[in-house]
């Protein structure tokens, strides 16, 4: 049945193609409707703006696509990019082999080290030694989920899996848990609110593991869908080259957080 | 919030509306339909009772629109976007019918079938006789029942958080998170799904009065 | 039920259940059930088998424990508001209308995260002895899944006690037992007996909403589910699983029910 419906499902694809190509085709981007500071923030009015957004409307403006922002809970985002209800996933998703068994990734678009923050009144640092015994909070099917799975799972004494990270902060603030783990700029975000400033600091930054962390963040796209790939390359690349990427990202950071220039997919 | 509040009545309407529909549907499949589609809709309500909706709502939300769209597809109909709130709809409504299909049939039994006997005899069409006879005779027996499934459906929005809708429990966890007043606004909001509910049992109390005009006062009737 | 089958065939003739329709339903379920085993992934079962198991004991788990409290509570909230004087009967119906009126899911987030923000400006909550209960995720679930039994069987036992001939009672205080004796010996077991099948509903209705424990981080079944989905991407087969797995819990709560009702003997004058 599967092999039907996915033999069908590519015949109609290339219909489709045909047909779609005439007109302007509009691309859904999916992401989750969540506080992800200073990369997505939902304004009174329902708006989202911070610098993913930002990012996504100049790769779309930079190749003429027609973007439409279209919310879907994190834990959905892949199965909506290979059921069709989504042509792209931008939410600062990692790209890891896992992930790449069902979906294919642009280019990275940034790349930020993994860091691991606790409250103030207790001292330990971000290794497996460290952690012995504690509890630590994290983002379910996130990169950081999994790290904290493969490296903390021995010693820690239990690994929470939040819907949010948001709500992984909060539980940290409440004291449910000792420590979240997750991308050094989104906690430094945290770090930098009233609520972050009174309870928590920096732990340190995780070692690093290419096989789990990857090599950065890229927009997902279905698998074999080259064309949106290519375009979004092409912008990525557009964008880095005219300006139009360091002026988006100084306006959040003090610093260029593409990471290492080499380092691509 | 208050946009949320706005988006959850009119799933909530919208899902309670296309509900009924099915329910009819459903009540007159059970009641006069053959022993398959009978069967069919007895396996269709025995399992949304037994399922959590919030399993449902995933496998609708996911299933459903893949499935909608593979069909058209296989027709050779270019695919159809459904929106948020189509799909949160529809998929509350499969939930919705399957209740109010039992809701249904059980007002349509409590008709004395006299009635309807002498609405046959009488040669009425069927159409006709649903329109005029069975479901303003099963009105006053389906209330109870009905109003309940309202407020369970203006609820049952809530869970459709789970799948990123902007509802209006999605609404204040994105503006507890916001501002990390957490506790304030879970509180805001469920004043307002309180409101909606003493303002909807203030109406559905109006329509029982008026859809038991000329029948003797019976107290207690409500379980 | 005592007549003895003596053939196939016959009890085939007899049953309701074996018609031919109903024959033809059967093998397209059938089919339907060995193409989905055949055509669709389960190769990730081995792996979560474990987890799958303590999932399922814990949402079960859950559901009893809720389910008892829930039960303790109700009964005094529905003879509260069916007998008690005004000040007991007000505030009992002021939160039945209240947990009633607003979503599960909402009671749920409001305890977790609503109380939980709240915890930084009372230090000492972190020194007390509730501390190692408070950091858990179970116990509010726990909470507010009782809470939200009891306020709806609230109103079940309300309409059950009153339910309970006043004739009864009468007779009962006519033979001079104590209030106490009479509410033990004859309002509570009618009571109980009369809200025995919407109780079973209930608690059905209660398994429904055991999944929402799992955007609190408590892992039930419906989280382990999650998990499989979100490790593998697999869609539709664990949620297929799932449903399955809900069914024939909420098919063994019916029986026990149907089990208890049997074991009360209904006795006509």
């Amino acid at each position: 049945m599967k092999k039907f419906l996915a033999t069908t499902a590519a015949a109609i694809g290339l219909f489709a193609a045909a047909l779609g190509s005439a007109q302007a085709e509009q691309v859904k981007i999916g992401f989750s409707p969540e506080a992800y500071p200073p990369f997505w923030s939902q304004e009174a009015s329902g708006e989202w703006s911070g610098w993913e957004v930002e990012i996504i409307n100049a790769i779309c403006a930079a190749e003429k696509l027609d973007c439409v922002l279209t919310p879907i809970p994190w834990d959905g985002l892949i199965p909506a990019l290979t059921t069709k209800k989504i042509d792209a996933i931008m939410n600062s998703m990692s790209i890891t082999d896992e992930r790449q068994k069902e979906i294919d990734f642009s280019d990275k678009y940034y790349n930020t080290p993994t860091a691991v923050i606790g409250p103030k009144d207790q001292t330990f640092d971000a290794t497996p030694e460290g952690l012995k015994g504690k509890i630590l909070g994290v983002q379910v099917s996130t990169v950081h989920a999994a790290y904290a799975k493969k490296h903390f799972g021995g010693s820690a004494s239990e690994i929470k899996e939040y819907q949010t990270q948001d709500e992984a902060n909060q539980d940290l603030v409440a004291g449910r848990i000792d420590a979240t783990q997750a991308d050094s700029i989104a906690l430094d975000a945290f770090l930098k609110s009233d609520q972050g400033k009174a309870c928590c600091d920096l732990k340190g930054y995780v070692a690093p593991d290419l096989e789990v962390l990857g090599p950065g963040v890229g927009a997902g796209v279905r698998k074999g869908d080259t064309e949106l790939a290519g375009k979004i390359n092409a912008a990525i690349k557009g964008i880095r080259a005219n300006g139009k990427y360091a002026e988006i990202t100084k306006k959040y950071f003090d610093f260029d957080i593409y990471g290492d220039e080499t380092q691509s997919n | 919030m208050l946009r949320g509040l706005l988006s959850s009545v009119q799933i909530a309407l919208g899902a309670y509306g296309v509900g009924l529909l099915i329910g009819i549907g459903g009540a007159y499949g059970k009641l006069y339909g053959g022993p398959i589609v009978r069967d069919l809709l007895e396996v269709y309500t025995t399992i949304v009772r037994a399922v959590p909706e919030l399993v449902l709502i995933l496998i609708l939300y996911f299933a459903g629109t893949d499935l909608i769209n593979r069909v058209l597809e296989a027709l050779g109909y270019a695919r159809i976007d459904i929106n948020g709130l189509v799909a949160g709809i529809w998929v509350l409504a499969v939930v919705q019918g399957a209740y109010s299909t039992e809701v249904l049939r059980g007002a349509i039994l409590s008709i004395p079938q006299g009635q309807i006997e002498a609405a046959r005899a009488y040669g009425m069409a069927p159409m006709l006789m649903l329109r005029r006879i069975t479901l303003p005779a099963m009105l006053p027996f389906a209330i109870p029942g009905l109003a309940n499934l309202w407020l369970i459906a203006t609820k049952d929005t809530a869970l459709l958080a789970i799948v990123g809708f902007n509802e209006l429990t999605q609404e204040t966890r994105t503006a507890a998170g916001q501002t990390k007043a957490y506790f304030t606004f879970f509180v805001a909001a469920g004043v307002l799904y309180l409101l909606l509910t003493l303002v909807s049992n203030r109406i559905i109390a109006r329509i029982e009065r008026w859809s038991r005009r000329g029948m003797p006062a019976v107290s207690g009737s409500a379980r | 039920m005592s007549i003895p089958i003596t053939s196939l065939a016959e009890f085939a003739a007899r049953s309701a259940w074996l018609q031919p329709h109903r024959i033809l339903l059967m093998a397209v379920a059938a089919a339907l059930v060995i193409s989905a085993a055949l055509f669709m992934r389960w190769d990730w079962l081995p792996n979560y088998y474990g987890l799958a198991l303590q999932g399922i004991w814990r949402t079960i788990w859950i559901l009893v424990v809720t389910c008892v409290l829930g039960i303790m509570l109700a009964v005094p909230l529905g003879l509260a508001q069916a007998a008690g004087p005004w000040w007991l009967a007000m505030p009992a119906n002021a939160f039945c209308t209240v947990i009633r009126g607003t979503p599960l899911l909402l009671q749920l987030w409001l305890l977790y995260y609503g109380l939980g923000s709240l915890f930084p400006q009372f230090p000492w909550i972190r020194q007390s002895e509730l501390w190692p209960y408070l950091r858990q995720a179970w116990p509010y679930a726990v909470l507010s899944l009782t809470i939200s039994f009891a306020a709806y069987e609230g109103e079940v036992m309300r309409g059950a006690f009153a339910g309970v001939p006043r004739g009864q009672l009468e007779a009962a205080r006519a033979y001079g037992m104590r209030p106490f004796t009479i509410f033990r010996r004859i309002w509570l077991p009618q009571a109980l007996h009369r809200a025995l099948p919407t109780l079973a509903g209930e608690t059905v209705l209660q398994l429904k909403c055991t999944p929402l424990v799992a955007t609190i981080t408590v892992v039930d079944i419906y989280a382990v589910a999650s998990r499989v989905r979100q490790d593998t991407f697999i869609v539709y087969e664990p949620l297929l699983l799932l449903a399955l797995i809900y069914l024939i819990i909420s098919g063994v709560i019916i029986f026990l029910f149907r089990k208890m009702e049997a074991r009360i003997p209904v006795r006509l004058g």
